[in-house]
């Protein structure tokens, strides 16, 4: 089943709000997704010469502060962290493949949930109220936010088959739905260096969209380009470093629903998650088209749709 | 008039309520406040009431119902009146997928546009749409009619049984076995009928009819009776 809900800021004076916006609309999607919950959150940039990356640990006093230290001494870097429960958000004035690197050669245990200039990814095992109460979702600011409570279908009640999956800078998908070719699409896409974390369908969708932005598409043009290459039902959520997206596919059997305010865009799988948002009797609210890309960017004007 | 805020009481309570209404009617008139898009509100009524819900309702709001005449003043969730019997459901908004899936009788009314598969596998219900519908509306109709006063998307009527559909726009494309047919005298009526019994002001004779071709299923002349 699951649930998929996300909100884009157009009033950039409510961005010490997004996290209380959002936690209700998260906690909302419980019913549909009770085994684990995640969102990605995008905000508080770091420069361009630096890069942001979300890592996690399972013990819960694993040393965030020998990690800093090591980074500093391994990269020749500026570094700066903090840590939410088992999730730590490192700021590296380096590289985000330097950083992946030294990970992978020696901090196998570090889980890398997400990399860029603006997105951090908590997702935890659990309810949706659990993992919000965890991280304080409530107290956090930024631009814009997708999430996901998970019932698992396709794959175990793991870390590894929480959503939100990031596959590339900046770039995060959540999925409700399943995809019938991923196993297929996960070997053409490795073949062309695309890295996968997991066994779940959802990250080849992510995987898949890396690859079309780093070949130069554009959100829309990958999008567009996804619904030849991807086979299966979908419901997705896209948030990238300036934009947010929702496409489904063209049978459209998992739900969405769409509100737009002066004020802000909001998507979830059912209205009730947009129920608690200020000025929803007042907003514009539509089911999203099959097969039609819905499609904000900042900078940009209103929908491109 | 009894009105019932959903923010400060149980559904159930509001639909124990309503139930209660079929044994001995206590109340015809209700009003029911902040759905905030929770599922199944006012189903399966059994008694002359009136309901009117003002807000956005979840999914299978007034589904089952029998004799009951439910307004939704805002949007519905899938599955508005689901299966409904009799009586009346109408949505002054926008209705999501599946609307009248599977309802025997009454008259559904949407006012605005209603998504996916509008009246999908409907066996009797008048369902009135005042906008368009999406694709694969009354998929497997059985039997009732299917009014749609703007388009209609893909596959309109695809495994079609019995079931009238008239549309005023245009039709993206025809299901499997779905064809369009005459206008005729007779269609004109029940066309004029239910536009009125929905309150809607279109002229009759700019719609199309929509039928079954019955090459898909095993249809007999002789038993057309008991379709």
């Amino acid at each position: 089943m699951c649930g998929i809900v996300g909100l884009y800021l157009k009033d950039l004076s409510l961005e010490p709000q997004l996290g209380a916006l959002f936690a209700p609309m998260l906690i909302s999607m419980s019913e549909r997704g009770p085994d684990s919950a995640g969102f990605a959150i995008y905000g508080d940039e770091v420069a361009d010469d630096w890069i942001k990356l979300t890592l996690r640990h399972e013990d819960p006093n694993f040393a965030w502060q020998a990690l800093a230290e090591a980074f500093k001494q391994n990269l020749q870097c500026e570094v700066l962290w903090f840590n939410n429960d088992k999730v730590a958000v490192f700021k590296l004035q380096s590289s985000a493949a330097a950083a992946a690197d030294y990970l992978l050669g020696n901090h196998r245990d570090v889980q890398l949930l997400s990399t860029g200039h603006s997105i951090e990814i908590l997702k935890e095992v659990g309810t949706p109220g659990h993992i919000s109460a965890t991280f304080n979702l409530p107290g956090m600011r930024g631009t814009h936010i997708i999430g996901h409570t998970r019932m698992a279908t396709e794959s175990a009640v793991t870390m590894a088959g929480s959503h939100p999956f990031s596959t590339g800078l900046d770039l995060c998908l959540v999925h409700n739905g399943s995809l019938s070719n991923h196993n297929r699409l996960r070997q053409w896409l490795l073949r062309r260096g695309v890295h996968f974390a997991t066994d779940n369908d959802s990250e080849v969708a992510a995987g898949y969209l890396t690859w079309q932005l780093q070949e130069g598409a554009s959100l829309r043009e990958a999008l567009s380009q996804a619904q030849e290459d991807l086979d299966g039902f979908y419901t997705f959520a896209i948030g990238t470093r300036s934009g947010f997206a929702v496409l489904r596919d063209p049978i459209a059997c998992k739900p969405a629903v769409m509100a737009e305010t002066e004020h802000f865009v909001a998507m979830a799988s059912e209205y009730r998650a947009l129920a608690s948002l200020p000025g929803i009797q007042e907003a514009q609210v539509w089911e999203p088209e099959p097969a039609t890309i819905y499609a904000w960017e900042r900078g940009s004007e209103g929908s491109t749709q | 008039m009894k009105s019932i805020d959903l923010q400060n009481t149980p559904l159930r309570e509001l639909n124990q309520q309503l139930h209660q209404q079929a044994s001995e009617l206590g109340e015809p008139q209700w009003q029911v406040l902040n759905p905030l898009g929770q599922h199944n509100i006012a189903c399966g009524l059994d008694q002359k009431l009136r309901v009117d819900i003002h807000g956005h309702t979840g999914y299978f709001c007034a589904g089952m119902n029998q004799q009951a005449e439910v307004v939704i003043h805002g949007n519905a969730g899938q599955g508005v009146a689901e299966n409904m019997m009799s009586g009346s459901v109408r949505v002054k908004g926008n209705a999501s997928q599946c609307a009248g899936a599977t309802a025997h009788g009454g008259l559904l009314v949407i006012e605005g546009d209603a998504a996916a598969r509008c009246g999908i596998s409907m066996k009797g219900v008048n369902i009135v749409v005042g906008g368009s519908v999406g694709h694969m509306s009354c998929f497997m109709g059985q039997a009732g009619t299917l009014v749609v006063c703007g388009d209609a998307g893909e596959a309109l009527g695809d495994s079609l049984y019995e079931v009238h559909i008239y549309v005023a726009g245009s039709v993206k494309s025809l299901g499997a076995d779905c064809v369009e047919k005459p206008l005729r005298q007779e269609h004109i009526e029940e066309l004029t009928a239910l536009l009125d019994a929905a309150g809607m002001d279109h002229d009759p004779s700019q719609f199309k009819r929509y039928g079954s071709a019955r090459q898909l299923y095993n249809f007999s002349v002789d038993k057309t009776e008991s379709y």
